[in-house]
């Protein structure tokens, strides 16, 4: 659940005005968020194609060798020392300046997450944790590291580490993930042989230890507090918030949970300078981005590209553009498989970034995009994902466990068309029920979905239901009404 | 009477209920509590102590949040989100039981939001809860229920009833007092988080995820517990029900009286449900000073034995020696002619475990003036030094709640898990929230906590005492600055009771002696019964060895059933004459019998543990011609012609506030003095002791069936088996 699930992680009162969820204004369903849809400031107002040379994962195809020796050629571990050496409020304040955010999908901004590690030490140590556990349906971005770039998490892990003052880093990989927990093992036995972790870590005289753990594949242990109990345990359960990992986390010990890409660009940051990562994409929207393109193009890819570059642009360039045609699409899922569909008519002009997103009632998530031509069953796709958050429910709290299983149960009828036309409003209203109500964002997660495809797709749905009303009679659905 | 069990679940956290606990003296230890925020809740301020929930907040101004898997008992858990509240300038709700209140937070537990939020989770923990309610023994007293009439609904829109239908889940098999139905769990954790944190027994969690979770015990097992049938007041839906109750009555057909249990020596307070002049069920009732909220199984379940077994009408052995009904003259003028006959000083009176203050005093009063003064207890305590004068020497001088509050504690001999489970159960609350660390002398039990074992040879008592111990629980407790020992009776039935008393004397008053604390009071001894106290302090002697060897003519049980009085004991041709409520060892031996009552059926007192006087209610009458036992005694001293100066329950009162003031004061307990003087008597009596330190109840079966009316229970009968049965199974 390295997705979108991270969403509410840590909200502090100012930031609410960045990060927020859906509030249903007056009696209107249109949702307006409260999330950076002020006027867009000066600056770049969209992100084009990449050069090489900026590219930070340069191994993403594996086309090199991944390991230690390898990675220093394609300048990884170079002068980890200095960097190091300069210190914790110079990593964090070059991790300000870039403007990076969240990669696992809430898109926190990760210098001031890691500045809250800076409250004066109690005695209790500082753990980082990296959050592997790549499990949304669309995401396949960690994987990449972790197979073909594993020097470039390690060596993030250990300037975090040295940013945040832990004294070690466990990293939760995905159960599925064996070649790459494997690769990743590989490699942090290379970088401890190479001195470059342990006891003196690059010889800058910070200890640091990176510690794998293998997850046994819940979809709910990529939620961050859920993954700290996973790694403590325990049965993967989210944690009520507060309080926040950073207070209490790991072992009861402040800790930063970070995604694999967040924790992989940090170096490549603190080698080329935050100024350099803040030079692409728009304000508060910076940086690079692996993007994941998956469902109906020529050539599925995941690629790195700039942060706000238009999606069609990116489809069109990297993945060999739509199944027949751009014409021939229906929907994108943008971000991930717990962001809201968007319909072809949004495609056309958004930029792939948080803002622009949001401001098209979606969602950026982690940038895996889902395309569907229009071939597809837009209900029963969506219907599948809701099937899976079933599935993957703790079902610690009553929202979730209850209400993404009666969702379940009505979006399967109404692939059929077996239910009444008043059901669509009622499953609107049950998605926001569960909506904000759960400890995790994986209510949240579930609820979205459904409310894209009732947004974009009301007609579909109602249609269905007059075809079945026609061979089969009113549905027994009708009989409440 | 809908109402009456919402607004007693919505009370559980009033400022009321919370203030007891903080106006405990060694509470009030901690450091200057840190500076008070204000928030506002309804725009109403209060000023709360940072680190309040929300919930909390609301209960000082009276705004009752409802709640399902909060209790301020347990840990939070915050998953039922039926607490979600609006919090000006949040998003979106948040969950009152734990979040906790900020400087300036304004929270509107009334607006549209916070209903629309409570209306939506009411929905979804309806749409797999099953519509039982007719059948389910939670009705009347269901939080679910009342909750969703408050805060539900009005119509359900649950389409899928005419396709898939509801969950359906299995139900588990946790022993012979808790039925499950897990169909209707709403997976609040209430009854894990109980198992785990305050029972001590971590049997109970979830398995599977999502909807397919449910609540159990992984495997079938039985809930190990003295304590289980909590979980059937914690569980807010009708999943967890009585057992032994099922089916029997709605609560609001039941009438309820406060009453207080005698079924250990803790004096918990409780309520007796009666309907038809019948007990149906027991339910503790709320004593932060005692009890807290919980109650023990046997006190709970043991009130079938109240209907079985029992004396309903006066007996007189026949020619051939058996029993048989007579009148309630002929029984009264028989033994009165026994009583009058009986030379003076042949004459003997044992007072059984449940025998309450008043008859105790009129019995002795009688036997008095019919120019004997052997009165004495079954149970054991030694005479020698101070022996029963000081009052100190014989209670838990530390009181319960306390207990809580100490840092070390010492346990000698007594397994505090079966002899009074919710003292035990205050020492786990110690030791898991306080860092409290135990200690103890005796056979290796299982307490539910961690503890050092000191082993179980008297001696290691006279090396702490003598302060020549080696082992770490020495320095321990000279470290200690609010340690507590606690001494079991049973080790003073033995020869060498009266050196391990003194020792055990010698020990805390030392300990007691350096503490900064003047005002605490290290030593306890833990009495096994619930009559012994009031016993001692109307002047019983403790133990009838002497006064059996002096050959009584005349023998006057007064419920004395634990068998320490046997026919082999007694000189040919002597006279028994039997005063109880039960059939049991004492009537087994006797010539005469007279019914007496139980408990639940007369307005009597009883002593705790710790000195505390509380009484009891009639809850139902007496069944057949049996009578309340102090009026027994009094017709029959009419009948001897050394009629008793007292003819109403208030005269018998004023009798024993004569004998001793603590003895009616009730609910209060007073401060005990003179340890030193105690102290200073036993020192002759420390001599060399080498026995071994034994307790009696050292497992859970043996704990279930200790006294008459728990042996009259078939529901304690089936726990044993069932607790047998338990532990010859793999898990």
């Amino acid at each position: 659940m390295a997705g979108v699930l991270a969403r509410v992680i840590q909200r502090t009162k100012p930031q609410l005005g960045i990060v927020g969820p859906l509030v249903a204004k007056g009696n209107s369903n249109v949702p307006v968020r409260y999330q950076g849809t002020q006027k867009q400031p000066e600056g770049k107002q969209r992100g084009s194609p990449l050069n090489d040379s900026d590219r930070i994962f340069t191994n993403l195809y594996g086309r090199h060798d991944w390991r230690l020796k390898g990675a220093m050629s394609r300048g990884d571990w170079y002068k980890t020392k200095e960097i190091l050496l300069k210190g914790s409020d110079w990593i964090v304040n070059e991790m300000k300046t870039s403007g990076l955010r969240g990669r696992g999908g809430a898109g926190f901004p990760t210098g001031m997450k890691w500045s809250f590690m800076k409250k004066p030490s109690d005695g209790r140590p500082h753990y980082l944790v990296v959050n592997a556990d790549e499990g949304e349906p669309g995401t396949c971005k960690d994987r990449e590291i972790m197979r073909h770039d594993p020097h470039k998490l390690v060596e993030g892990c250990l300037i975090a580490g040295r940013a945040i003052n832990a004294i070690a880093a466990y990293i939760y990989i995905r159960g599925e993930f064996y070649n790459e927990a494997s690769n990743l093992q590989v490699a942090i036995a290379e970088a401890y042989q190479a001195g470059l972790l342990g006891k003196d870590a690059c010889g800058s005289g910070y200890a640091f230890d990176v510690y794998v753990h293998r997850g046994a594949g819940a979809y709910i242990c990529g939620e961050e507090t859920a993954l700290i109990e996973s790694i403590e345990g325990k049965q993967g359960k989210p944690r009520l918030k507060p309080p926040f990992p950073a207070d209490i986390g790991l072992f009861g010990c402040p800790t930063t949970v970070n995604n694999v890409e967040t924790i992989s660009v940090a170096p490549t940051i603190c080698r080329r300078g935050g100024a350099w990562f803040a030079s692409f994409g728009r304000v508060r929207n910076q940086g690079t981005k692996l993007y994941n393109i998956s469902g109906h193009v020529n050539t599925p890819c995941t690629v790195e590209e700039e942060m706000s570059i238009p999606l069609k642009e990116l489809i069109e360039r990297h993945a060999g553009g739509v199944i027949g045609g751009w014409d021939n699409l229906l929907a994108i899922i943008p971000g991930g498989s717990s962001t809201p569909l968007i319909p072809k008519s949004v495609c056309d002009t958004v930029l792939m970034d948080f803002d622009a997103l949001v401001a098209a009632q979606s969602a950026f998530g982690t940038a895996a995009i889902i395309v569907m031509d229009k071939s597809t069953d837009i209900v029963k796709a969506i219907a599948r994902l809701i099937m899976f958050y079933k599935h993957e429910s703790c079902g610690q709290c009553t929202p979730c466990r209850e209400g993404v299983g009666w969702m379940n149960k009505i979006i399967y009828r109404m692939v059929d068309g077996n239910a009444s036309p008043k059901e669509i409003d009622m499953l609107w209203e049950i998605s926001k029920q569960i909506e904000g109500h759960t400890i995790c964002a994986l209510g949240d997660g579930a609820a979205w979905p459904v409310q894209g495809l009732i947004r974009h797709f009301r007609p579909e749905l109602e249609r269905r239901m007059a075809q079945y009303a026609a061979t089969h009679g009113p549905s027994k659905a009708e009989r409440l009404y | 009477m809908l109402r009456q069990p919402l607004s007693r679940a919505l009370t559980l956290s009033s400022p009321v209920r919370a203030a007891p606990l903080a106006a405990r003296p060694y509470a009030a230890q901690a450091p200057p509590p840190p500076e008070k925020v204000e928030v506002f809740i309804d725009d109403k301020p209060v000023h709360v102590l940072p680190g309040t929930t929300i919930l909390q907040a609301a209960a000082l101004v009276g705004v009752e949040i409802p709640r399902f898997c909060y209790h301020e008992r347990l840990a939070v858990a915050g998953n039922c989100r039926m607490c979600l509240v609006e919090i000006e300038r949040s998003p979106k709700p948040a969950a009152a039981c734990a979040m906790p209140v900020m400087k300036g937070m304004r929270v509107k537990t009334n607006s549209d939001l916070t209903k629309k939020a409570r209306e939506g989770v009411m929905e979804f923990l309806l749409v797999n809860h099953p519509l039982d309610c007719p059948i389910c023994d939670q009705g009347g007293e269901c939080d679910l229920q009342d909750q969703s009439m408050a805060f539900g609904s009005d119509r359900s829109r649950f389409t899928d009833i005419h396709f898939s239908g509801k969950r359906a889940v299995e139900d588990k098999d946790v022993g012979p007092l808790i039925k499950t139905i897990m169909t209707r769990c709403i997976h609040c954790t209430r009854c894990i988080r109980f198992a785990s944190e305050v029972a001590g027994v971590d049997d109970f969690g979830t398995t599977g995820r999502g909807s397919d979770m449910q609540v159990g015990t992984y495997v079938e097992k039985m809930f190990l517990s003295e304590l289980s049938g909590n979980i059937i007041d914690l569980c807010p839906v009708g999943a967890l029900t009585s057992k032994p109750y099922s089916f029997a009555a709605r609560p609001w057909e039941t009438r309820r009286i406060d009453s207080v249990d005698v079924l250990d020596p803790l004096g918990s307070n409780i309520v007796i449900a009666t309907r038809t002049n019948e007990v149906l069920r027991i339910l503790p009732r709320t004593n932060e000073e005692i009890n807290e909220e919980w109650l023990s199984d046997k006190s709970r379940f043991a009130c079938d034995g109240l209907k079985r077994q029992r004396l309903v009408t006066p007996m007189m052995t026949d020619s051939r020696g058996n029993l048989t009904p007579v009148e309630w003259e002929d029984a009264m003028v028989a033994a009165a002619r026994a009583l009058r006959d009986c030379p003076p000083g042949k004459l003997l009176a044992v007072a059984g475990d449940l025998a309450d203050a008043e008859s105790l005093v009129a019995l002795k009063d009688l036997v008095n003036r019919l120019g004997s003064d052997s009165t004495c207890t079954e149970q054991y305590f030694p005479l020698d030094g101070a022996g029963i004068d000081l009052r100190s020497s014989y209670l838990c001088n530390t009181k319960i709640a306390n207990v809580e509050d100490a840092d070390f504690v010492l346990l000698i001999g007594t397994n505090t898990r079966f002899e009074a489970p919710l003292l035990n159960a205050r020492i786990r609350k110690a030791f898991i929230h306080k860092d409290t660390d135990v200690a103890l002398i005796g056979p290796k039990v299982d307490l539910t906590y961690e503890y050092i074992h000191v082993g179980d040879s008297a001696s290691a008592v006279k090396d702490l005492a003598t302060g020549s111990s080696s082992h770490e629980v020495m320095k321990r407790l000279e470290a200690a600055k609010r340690p507590v020992v606690i001494l079991g009776a049973d080790q003073l039935k033995t020869p060498e009771g009266a050196a391990i008393l003194a020792y055990t004397q010698e020990l805390a008053l030392r300990l007691q002696d350096k503490l900064e604390d003047k005002k605490w009071k290290v030593l306890n001894v833990l009495q096994r019964t619930a009559s012994q106290v009031a016993a001692l302090d109307i002047g019983y002697q403790p133990g009838v060895g002497a006064a059996l060897q002096a050959g009584p003519q005349v023998v006057y049980l007064l419920g004395a059933d634990s068998g320490v009085v046997s026919r082999d004991q007694l000189p040919k041709g002597a006279t028994v004459i039997y005063q109880g409520h039960h059939g049991d060892a004492g009537a087994a031996i006797a010539d005469i019998v007279l019914p007496g009552a139980a408990y639940t059926e007369k307005r009597a007192t009883y002593v705790n543990a710790e000195g505390r006087a509380q009484q009891t209610l009639v809850a139902v009458t007496p069944p057949g011609k049996a009578r309340e036992d102090w009026k027994i005694i009094r017709a029959l001293s009419e009948v001897v012609g050394q009629r008793l100066p007292y003819d109403t329950l208030d005269e018998v009162r004023d009798r024993l506030s004569e004998i001793s003031p603590a003895l009616v004061t009730y609910g209060d307990v007073q401060d005990n003095n003179y340890f030193a003087q105690a102290r200073s008597l036993a020192q002759s009596l420390q001599k060399p002791v080498s026995g071994k330190v034994d307790v009696q109840l050292k497992k859970l079966e043996d704990f279930f069936m200790t006294d008459p009316i728990s042996r009259a229970s078939p529901t304690m009968a089936k726990c044993v088996q069932a607790v047998i049965k338990q532990k010859s199974s793999k898990y």
